[in-house]
């Protein structure tokens, strides 16, 4: 065991932020209040991404009330698949993926049927906001089921693993892919289970992994090595994740992007509060690229040019 | 706001309190330890004397009483005690009386004055005009011989002091001169020789006056008022010892009065008895202290905590030890990196634990918590709405509580409980979402966090309930402005959570394993 003294030394050598570090200097300070609600609801940040012209999942249907419930099956009766999120949710909680349909019966993705009644049933949980953050009573959003891009079959257990940048001041500082696992039930959630893998950000290779807070180099269950994973359309997905961090107005953000086969990057969600593991899944710490950001004395309006200095300045090292 | 400007928020609001706290401490003479005790003098005047068969007045003078009326001391409580008198205290440029009135009185008669006093450091104020008295009724042999003397002393004095000094000396020296002897042939007792001295030195225009006090040393069962002579050297009073012609007062000296009236005055017998009785005892300082600020100035007490009835006062002095819990909390929290249910909610449980006891608190919480989780997920089956459910629960832990209080009851184990409203929204409250977030992030997350919430909850409860600590923030509340201080300094504090260094110790291992392989990177982490 090291003796903490020198942990700190050495942590602050790497660059190292902690939770305090981040919310003092940098959550606080770059994310003003009041646009805490263009990331918090979701129905927003999409209305927000699609006037900015980016690529979200479709939206079907927004469920705000008990009695819309019911006409909700109407509604969506012509599509096959689709999520239902709660808007104010957090961390993939409450989020049901409805794979197909078997006559009146919904399929989830696990494979098993749900009939109307417990479909019924989550949704009015969502409503009265078991999901929502703070309790809060909540609205529902049903949009398009992503198809994820088979690139990552082998080192992923169902669900959809997404990629997650954090970017500052418009700036892409660091890039993370979160992989399912079993453990994970299918969610991309790493405190549930899922595995971090940062990505280098000049070139979109994936360098090592994180599984709860310990390094590794294989996908605990398919155990299919996650180095050297090439993730697709990579510049494109810089680019867009910089263009939405214009539209949350918040300086210090984590962009969630999924990858569809057919349509490319996604963006899932915005995080005013992105989390420290992907630290850990990088093994470098945010706190030095961020200040070399924070040298910037105007961030270029440009977002084709801040990827390039990003890809520039911040390799994996 | 920078962060200068907070620390000076800090600093600024931090020495506020403490300068409050320590005028409370060395000035009021509040104490800082719940046991400190202070000593309490009771003073009993016991008069006696011959009644004439018909109406009587006794007058007697009393100490002073106010703010510094009474140079190191102060008079907390007083009584009069009397059969059948009516009495009337009456406050004069000189000093205070009691005119104790009867109709018929006949026989021996006994009046009693008590008093409590205590130490006090309220600059005093040395009252009094400066007046000359009547000078003496003197022979032609004795006035010539004061005149002798009066002349000698001049020649061998510089001022007023050192020329009163001298003067008293002569009369005390172990060989008086003939001139003294004179004089001193008709005074008999320390009384009549301060009176002649106070007299005389108006032959010479010195103002001067007779102080009568006690020096409150051992207790003793009989004791007398010692006189004192006080002359005005034109700018303040000097005091001189009659016996030694030192120019001080002796050690706790207590300072009956400064009238130049006769101590005690009866009209039915010219030679009235009085004999004083001083005993000391130890009291509680906290009562105490209020009772001398209180004679000092009444709206400190009354505006303070100390001036709620006592019910109220009980109810404080728990509320008060909240910002201490909530700063524990802080610590463990931001410093240390504790996960916990809610933000406050450890606070609240360790109120709870106030009513049950750490241990059977610890149990208490633990058993029903896990009681009401089994419930919930049972409950869970029902898909009952969110409210329902809440209320389901509530129901149940109650229903649970009671059972458990009537086991132990009976098993004869005490528990201790008093069914407050707190615990049980709490505890409500706390399966809630401990259950949700065993549903959403895991039983590990779940069962993490809810051993956080306890460890918090346990600590800010021995730390809440430490009893000096208890007695220091209800007696001195302006230190909570310290405690505030000390939060506004953590307000930013970037640095790690303890938590973190183990959180995050396999990439300094890797870095320091590659430092010692030479292959580390200067700037950032390890290469890969």
């Amino acid at each position: 065991m090291m003796n903490p003294f020198t942990i700190v030394k050495r942590l602050r050598e790497i660059g190292l932020a902690g939770i305090n570090e981040r919310n003092a200097d940098y959550v606080l300070r770059y994310n003003p209040r009041k646009f805490y609600p263009r990331v918090d609801d979701k129905v927003l940040t999409k209305r927000l991404a699609i006037e900015h012209g980016l690529p979200v999942p479709e939206l079907y249907a927004v469920v705000r009330e008990e009695h819309e419930i019911e006409e909700l099956h109407a509604q969506i009766k012509d599509r096959e698949s689709f999520v239902a999120k709660p808007a104010h949710g957090s961390g993939g909680d409450g989020i049901l993926v409805i794979s197909g349909r078997r006559g009146p019966k919904y399929r989830r993705a696990n494979g098993q049927l749900m009939d109307q009644e417990d479909f019924e049933h989550h949704l009015s949980n969502t409503l009265s906001g078991l999901f929502s953050l703070g309790g809060q009573p909540d609205a529902v959003l049903i949009e398009y089921c992503v198809q994820f891009d088979p690139i990552f079959d082998h080192v992923s257990y169902k669900g959809v693993p997404d990629v997650r940048v954090i970017v500052f001041r418009g700036y892409p500082v660091m890039a993370m892919i979160r992989l399912p696992t079993r453990m994970s039930d299918g969610k991309a959630n790493l405190h549930q289970g899922a595995i971090g893998v940062g990505i280098d950000i000049p070139t979109g290779l994936t360098r090592r992994g994180v599984w709860g807070n310990e390094p590794i180099r294989e996908h605990p269950d398919t155990e299919h090595s996650i180095i050297g994973l090439q993730i697709p359309r990579w510049e494109e997905l810089l680019h867009i994740a910089a263009r939405a961090s214009e539209m949350s107005g918040l300086g210090y953000v984590g962009v969630d992007l999924v990858l569809d086969k057919d349509l490319g990057p996604l963006i899932l969600e915005l995080n005013a509060r992105p989390g420290l593991a992907i630290q850990i899944a990088n093994g470098n710490g945010l706190v030095h690229r961020l200040k070399k950001i924070e040298a910037i004395a105007i961030p270029d309006p440009d977002p084709a040019e801040r990827v390039a200095f990003s890809r520039r300045e911040f390799p994996t090292l | 706001m920078k962060k200068t400007q907070l620390y000076a928020l800090a600093l600024l609001v931090s020495l506020i309190g403490l300068s409050w706290a320590w005028y409370k401490w060395q000035v009021l003479q509040f104490p800082l330890s719940p046991r400190e005790e202070v000593e309490v003098w009771s003073i009993e005047a016991r008069l006696e004397f011959q009644g004439s068969g018909g109406p009587n007045k006794v007058r007697l003078q009393l100490p002073s009483r106010g703010p510094g009326a009474v140079p190191g001391f102060a008079v907390i409580d007083e009584r009069l005690i009397s059969r059948g008198y009516s009495e009337q205290v009456t406050k004069g440029k000189e000093g205070r009386q009691v005119e104790w009135v009867v109709r018929r009185a006949s026989g021996r008669q006994v009046l009693y004055y008590r008093a409590n006093i205590v130490r006090d450091s309220a600059e005093s104020v040395e009252s009094g005009e400066p007046k000359l008295l009547t000078p003496p009724k003197l022979t032609e042999v004795q006035a010539a011989a004061i005149d002798t003397i009066f002349d000698d002393v001049k020649a061998r004095s510089a001022d007023i002091a050192t020329f009163t000094r001298e003067f008293v000396r002569e009369f005390i020296a172990e060989q008086p001169r003939d001139e003294a002897r004179v004089l001193l042939d008709s005074l008999y007792t320390a009384e009549d020789r301060a009176q002649f001295f106070a007299r005389a030195l108006a032959i010479r225009s010195i103002p001067a006056r007779v102080l009568h006090g006690m020096s409150l040393g051992e207790p003793k069962a009989f004791q007398q008022l010692q006189p004192f002579l006080q002359v005005h050297n034109g700018s303040a009073w000097v005091t001189m010892n009659i016996s030694t012609a030192e120019e001080s007062l002796p050690e706790n000296f207590f300072l009956w009065t400064r009238s130049p009236r006769d101590l005690l005055l009866v009209d039915s017998d010219k030679r009235p008895k009085i004999e004083f009785a001083v005993q000391r005892n130890l009291a509680d300082a906290v009562a105490i202290a209020t009772r001398r600020t209180e004679v000092r100035s009444e709206n400190l007490v009354k505006y303070s905590l100390l001036g709620l009835p006592v019910e109220m006062q009980g109810v404080y002095r728990i509320l008060l030890t909240v910002p201490i819990g909530a700063f524990v909390m802080l610590i463990l929290r931001n410093v240390i990196g504790f996960k916990t249910f809610g933000t406050f909610m450890p606070v609240l449980i360790a109120l709870a634990f106030r009513e049950t006891k750490i241990l059977s608190g610890v149990i208490l919480f633990t058993l029903v918590v896990s009681l009401g989780l089994l419930a919930r997920f049972y409950l869970e089956r029902l898909r009952l709405l969110l409210v329902p459910r809440l209320t389901s629960v509530l129901i149940l832990v109650i229903l649970l509580m009671s059972m458990v209080s009537v086991l132990a009851h009976q098993l004869d184990i005490p528990v201790g409980l008093s069914i407050a409203l707190f615990p049980m929204v709490i505890m409500t409250m706390t399966i809630e979402r401990m259950s949700i977030a065993w549903d959403e992030r895991g039983p590990g997350t779940a069962i993490k966090e809810g051993v956080g919430t306890l460890v918090v909850a346990s600590l800010a409860y021995m730390v809440m309930t430490w009893a000096p600590l208890e007695h220091l923030v209800f007696v001195f509340p302006e230190l909570l402005l310290v405690l505030l201080g000390a939060t506004l300094l953590l307000g930013r504090y970037s640095g790690y959570r303890l938590l973190e260094l183990f959180r995050f110790r396999a990439l300094a291992r890797e870095r320091d394993d590659a430092i010692k392989k030479g292959s580390a990177n200067p700037v950032g982490g390890p290469v890969v």
